[in-house]
């Protein structure tokens, strides 16, 4: 039998998987309140300083990070393959999967840099 | 010697394959909720960043999500980060199998608890940002 071989490939399923569920249960709400019922008036705009408030606590701003990055893993992942597969680009598979994760990881770093810098 | 006749064999698949049937074309659809989950995330991380500036530019962010493009960009984002959360949760029991005191919970059983902790999750978010 031919040795396993080691690959980084399970970790990024893991990654996918995890980014999907926190999209799945934190963004529909999330979308549906900031990009469309406030902005259409349906329910009254949060205050400046409740906002503030909520964006100050360390626990908001490291929650808003893990779901950002873990999100942009996912979303990358998932569009690397639809490109992938779909299109049928798979000659470039290597430039597409670095563009892909290449643009998670700037995402990630551009969220901890408005968590934890600019905030 | 079957290796090596298998990585010879590249069947011709045409580029819309996955217009040639409806569960194709679902799938594919999907797999594009990525690009939607990617804009709200950059949308969020907008909405902190001003917030972080001060209550004007927080009323210009404010002004700015009214606008008719954005509110039907974020209208077709929430219907296909929807579209991918339902899919997403339907498929849990598929993708995992959980154990409890080494039985095995059963398909629907699974499927249902995530529903309402997604309920729970989604009425503390709107707490948190409605207040």
């Amino acid at each position: 039998m031919a040795k396993p071989r080691t690959t980084v490939e399970p970790y990024v399923w893991l990654m996918f998987s995890g980014g999907g569920v926190i999209a799945a249960l934190t963004f529909p709400v999330l979308l549906f309140l900031l990009g469309v019922a406030i902005p259409l008036g349906w329910v009254s705009p949060p205050d400046h300083g409740h906002l503030l408030a909520v964006l100050s606590h360390p626990l908001t701003r490291l929650g808003l990070v893990v779901m950002c990055a873990m999100a942009l893993v996912h979303a990358a992942h998932r569009l690397r393959f639809t490109l992938q597969d779909g299109l049928q680009l798979h000659k470039y598979h290597a430039l597409l999967a670095t563009v892909a994760y290449g643009g998670a990881l700037a995402g990630a770093i551009a969220a901890g840099y408005v968590m934890f810098v600019v905030l | 010697m079957t290796d090596f006749l298998a990585r010879l064999y590249k069947p011709k698949v045409p580029l819309l394959w996955w217009l040639s049937k409806p569960s194709y074309t679902a799938f594919v659809l999907r797999e594009l909720s990525s690009l939607f989950v990617a804009w709200f995330v950059a949308y969020l991380l907008l909405l902190a960043l001003a917030v972080g500036a001060g209550e004007a530019e927080y009323r210009r962010f404010l002004d700015l999500s009214a606008n008719p493009f954005l509110i039907a960009l974020n209208v077709v984002s929430f219907a296909f980060v929807l579209y991918h959360a339902v899919t997403f949760i339907n498929l849990t029991p598929q993708a995992m199998v959980v154990r409890l005191r080494g039985r095995r919970v059963p398909g629907p059983l699974l499927t249902a608890s995530i529903y309402v902790a997604w309920l729970v999750v989604s009425a503390f978010l709107a707490w948190l940002v409605v207040g």
